[in-house]
């Protein structure tokens, strides 16, 4: 089962003259939770849409286990979509005994499931209530069952983390985990990049339509090179900006945060730093996610906004 | 996880189309606004017979037409009418040729050809209503002074007459009113359930999972049967009341005719409407915006009706009713009416939902096509020629 892979194959896409997706293509292991990421309108949603066949691509497939996804594949898919929907005036319980069912439960199954999953993500004392008399946290939790009540062997969220409380956000993150384990593929969208990275095995970064880089977090962090982090209290503004093969990024709570070229010597920089007056802290990392993404996204703006 | 121990399969086309047809029902038989409707409806219907009642016993002034020689007779009957708390106009006409022509073009009810002893002859167009029955064989009694005896009356009529004409033009309009209503409230049902699934956004949800032609045609049937029981009920208890209070003596399989009829035109009436009305829905992601799109797709039924309402009780053969009950978009509304009127032949009947049905199968085609360009689009109300699109 662990060689499952949901392939995206160079999908293609367009709205009249604007361009949404461009030979978009990566794939997602069974058991792996894969996070997709770039700035709005790069195609991630058009992308999951076109996965659920909710649209149509102009060229490219998607396939599952090596077989393009048909509809008989799509029903066994748990799918949140961005733009949350439920009926508003129909009662927890009920509609997601009736999109379970819409997934192919029997009736028994699809009552079991609806109260495993409601007691699971706490609105189980809600099953009775319309959704629109529900908060909003508790609107998403009743979405995210309604993405998972059909046991679905793909999980295919967009922006699931988004406007979820601390705690939400955490029961998301362990039903995420608990589905790779069981050997679910996952692909999530998010802009919480700090999640992205803790959660996701594998993660793709899209621009205008194309996947720009697509790899394990921490290959993509060596990819963007190593960051020095130097905390020097008297130092002077723009004290390290004379240095050779060294990029002043910026400063993070008192410190510089410097990024140093290929073969570029720290030793210099820390001897500079002393120049300045006593150093309190010398560090080097890798650059985070966010430092990346920044870096991958602006490379090239020019291209436009896609999305819609 | 193998496919083996995975308890959800995909759904058949029926059973996709079956548990959204069963959601849309469940719902909207427990709404509020459809029990309210129904309330309304069959009284509605429980007061028309009452009403046709009420409205058949009020005064009316009768017009009589007799000739120069008999002014002193008519001036008699209306004396007479006068005593009775009756409205008799009387018209002196020059010969026997105007009265009939009078009574032909309905300026007179009734036109006296001549009386005397051997009874009173008189012309009429269909029949000869009860209350001039009761004055004419009076009025020559007192006349001739006592013994007061009651005068034969023979009446020559120009039309056929047809006895039940009053009960058939009860049925016809109550069979074309339903209809009327019905189909307006259920298409706007459709479009209303259409655009909140958009407003709502759960139409992803639900396209992720099922076809938009499935969706689409489950909402229908669903709404379709809401309904056939909007249509039934009342429709039934109208014809109980209108039977138990003795109005309606048309036998009871003409009645059930009648609303199989109607039932037979409701089913493909709503199946054309339905299609339209999903389509107009799917083009806007408000209801505020649901109006506008609407307007022009309930014209022609209100156009039907108000044709149907207007002429057709009075004028039955009318060439306009029988050419827009051939129409696809005002048959529904003007067929079973003019079925019930008694003055379709079934050829016609079944021509003319041949021609809806037809019509039907070609809006499907391009409602399935507006449908599934529109529906996932939210904003500005899309424009018709990119909703025509093929996909």
């Amino acid at each position: 089962m662990s060689d499952r892979r949901l392939e995206v194959d160079a999908l293609s896409k367009r709205y009249g003259d604007t361009v949404a997706l461009d030979r978009m293509s990566f794939d997602v292991r069974a058991g792996e939770i894969f996070g997709f990421v770039g700035s709005n309108g790069a195609g991630k949603t058009t992308t999951m849409r076109i996965i659920l066949g909710v649209l149509a691509a102009d060229g490219g497939e998607v396939r599952w286990d090596g077989v393009p996804v048909d509809q008989e594949t799509r029903s066994r898919i748990g799918y949140m979509p961005e733009e949350r929907g439920l009926y508003p005036r129909m009662k927890v319980g009920e509609q997601l005994t009736y999109l379970a069912r819409l997934h192919g439960l029997g009736a028994a199954e699809a009552a079991e499931a609806v109260r495993s999953w409601t007691e699971r993500l706490g609105v189980h004392a809600r099953f009775g209530d319309e959704v629109q008399k529900l908060s909003l946290g508790n609107q998403q939790r009743v979405q995210l069952a309604a993405a998972l009540v059909h046991n679905p062997e793909i999980l295919v969220l967009d922006e699931p983390f988004s406007g979820l409380d601390p705690v939400a956000v955490d029961v998301m993150s362990q039903v995420l985990r608990e589905k790779a384990a069981e050997g679910i593929p996952v692909i999530f969208s998010s802009h919480q990049l700090d999640l992205v990275e803790r959660l996701c095995d594998r993660v793709g970064i899209v621009r205008a339509g194309t996947m720009v880089a697509c790899d394990t977090v921490e290959r993509l962090q060596a990819s963007g090179g190593e960051e020095l982090l130097v905390h020097a209290p008297a130092a002077p503004e723009g004290w390290a900006s004379g240095l050779t093969g060294v990029t002043v990024r910026g400063r993070e709570n008192g410190r510089t945060v410097l990024a140093l070229d290929e073969g570029a010597d720290d030793q210099a920089v820390l001897a500079a730093a002393l120049a300045t007056g006593p150093v309190t802290e010398f560090a080097r990392r890798r650059s985070s996610l966010t430092e990346l993404f920044r870096h991958v996204v602006s490379a090239e703006t020019n291209t436009g906004e896609t999305e819609k | 996880m193998s496919k083996g121990n995975h308890q959800s399969g995909q759904l058949t086309n029926l059973e996709a189309v079956r548990l959204v047809a069963g959601r849309e029902m469940s719902v909207r038989l427990r709404s509020k606004a459809f029990r309210i409707l129904l309330g309304i409806t069959a009284l509605a219907f429980l007061a028309v017979p009452i009403i046709t009642k009420l409205a058949a016993s009020g005064p009316t002034t009768q017009h009589v037409a007799v000739v120069q020689a008999d002014a002193d007779y008519g001036q008699g009957l209306e004396n007479l009418a006068d005593k009775l708390h009756q409205k008799v106009a009387v018209t002196v006409v020059s010969d026997q040729a105007a009265g009939t022509a009078a009574v032909r073009d309905g300026k007179a009810d009734a036109f006296v050809v001549s009386h005397g002893a051997d009874g009173t002859q008189v012309t009429v167009k269909k029949s000869l209503p009860d209350s001039l029955q009761t004055l004419f064989s009076f009025a020559g009694a007192a006349e001739q002074g006592p013994p007061p005896a009651s005068q034969q009356v023979h009446t020559t009529t120009l039309q056929k007459t047809d006895p039940q004409q009053g009960q058939k033009i009860a049925i016809a309009i109550t069979a074309g009113l339903l209809m009327y209503l019905i189909l307006m409230t259920v298409g706007q049902m459709v479009a209303q359930g259409v655009v909140e699934e958009k407003t709502s956004r759960v139409v992803e949800l639900l396209l992720a999972t099922i076809k938009p032609w499935q969706l689409l045609a489950g909402k229908v049937a669903g709404v379709a049967v809401v309904g056939a029981i909007q249509l039934v009920v009342p429709g039934v208890l109208g014809l109980a009341v209108g039977m138990a209070d003795g109005q309606l003596s048309v036998s009871l399989s003409a009645s059930v005719g009648s609303l199989l009829w109607t039932l037979a035109w409701f089913a493909a009436g709503f199946w054309l409407y339905a299609m339209i009305f999903a389509s107009a829905g799917a083009m806007v992601s408000r209801q505020e915006d649901l109006g506008g799109v609407m307007a022009p797709i309930m014209m022609p039924l209100i156009a039907g009706w108000v044709v149907a309402i207007s002429i057709l009780p009075t004028n039955p053969d009318s060439g306009l009713g029988e050419i827009l009950s051939f129409v696809p978009l005002t048959a529904p509304v003007l067929m079973p009416m003019r079925w019930a009127l008694g003055v379709a032949p079934v050829w016609q009947v079944l021509v003319a939902l041949a021609l809806t049905l037809a019509c039907g199968v070609f809006v499907l085609r391009f409602a399935g096509r507006i449908y599934r360009n529109s529906v996932l689009r939210s904003g500005a109300r899309v424009p018709l020629r990119e909703a025509l699109k093929a996909a």
